[in-house]
């Protein structure tokens, strides 16, 4: 009975005026919330002590890890998407991973940005090709923008979704070289903090402000895609109706 | 506040980003809608919303067509 329900709950998402509804009802209390968790984030990322060591930098810290745990996040949703699109041939699927890609790439070039600015100053230099986290995040940036080159050279948007599905897929590899390059390469950039086996390894001075920050980033993110996914529903109903009304009018010329 | 240029670029970018997003996606589903209610203003409807037709969950036509 309850797995029945639940059958027919998932179903009920599938359809997209069904989903267009629910997103209308959540994304106001998602936008509140998510400017909340920001404004605690800032204040909290403002108002906490510098380090010892890396000064008032170490605030830069609390957009580049949200900004960069996020450019990975969004690559694993356009994943599990990409499989809703192979496995199940789910329409919404190909809606989701389409339109997390622009988000994506977004969130990948302001760890990137962030990344040097904090970089120049504690490393002496911007940028540095011999690092394996470094060059493996600029991939991942330079792969987001193919995806977007490629949803936007195939006119069919079902064959659009499957050839961009299995290339998400193909790529995914890339996500933990991303996460272990600090591991298997003697890397300028420093190992994980945060999310280790044994617990995260910095002040709760730090950690608070980042997990706030994080949680709002993260918040911001599906708020996003959310509406996103909307859209490009949308972009997708204008693009049947003009084909249905040119279908009609060349009936009409024929008569 | 040391490193203040390069503390504040980095809020600065953070903060642009952010807001070109929210702008995107704000300023195309207002084009979309948009489009879509000229669509219908010239009597084009969508298939599923024609007073006769049934108004069933059918995803393929839905979203793919």
């Amino acid at each position: 009975m309850t797995e029945s329900l639940a059958i027919t709950k998932l179903s009920d998402l599938a359809n997209p005026t069904r989903f267009m509804a629910l997103v209308a009802r959540l994304v106001p209390w998602m936008a509140g919330l998510t400017a909340l968790l920001f404004a605690v984030g800032l204040y909290l990322a403002f108002s906490t002590e510098g380090d010892y060591q890396q000064g008032d930098t170490v605030r830069i810290m609390y957009v580049h890890v949200p900004a960069a745990w996020l450019a990975m996040m969004c690559y694993t949703v356009m994943a599990l998407s990409a499989i809703g699109t192979l496995v199940w041939r789910h329409p919404l699927a190909d809606v989701a991973h389409k339109a997390a890609a622009p988000l994506g790439a977004a969130f990948t070039l302001l760890a990137l940005i962030t990344g040097s600015l904090w970089g120049k100053p504690m490393w002496g230099t911007w940028w540095t090709w011999g690092d394996a986290r470094l060059t493996s995040v600029f991939i991942l940036f330079l792969m987001y923008l193919g995806l977007i080159a490629l949803n936007r050279a195939i006119d069919d948007p079902s064959r659009a979704a499957r050839v961009s599905a299995v290339l998400i897929l193909v790529g995914f590899v890339n996500i933990p070289i991303i996460k272990f390059s600090v591991e298997w390469w003697n890397t300028l950039h420093q190992k994980a903090s945060v999310l280790r086996l044994d617990g995260p390894t910095i002040d709760p001075e730090f950690l608070r402000p980042l997990l706030v920050m994080a949680l709002a980033f993260t918040l911001l993110f599906f708020t996003l895609h959310l509406v996103a996914m909307c859209n490009e529903i949308l972009r997708r109903r204008v693009s049947a109706q003009r084909r249905m009304s040119a279908r009609m009018a060349n009936r009409e010329a024929a008569q | 506040m040391n490193y203040a240029f390069y503390v504040f670029t980095s809020y600065g970018v953070a903060a642009a980003v952010t807001l070109c997003l929210i702008a995107w996606v704000w300023l195309d589903g207002r084009a979309r809608r948009k489009e879509l209610a000229e669509l219908e203003a010239s009597g084009i409807r969508r298939r599923s919303a024609r007073p006769a037709a049934e108004t069933t969950g059918d995803i393929s036509r839905e979203t793919t067509a």
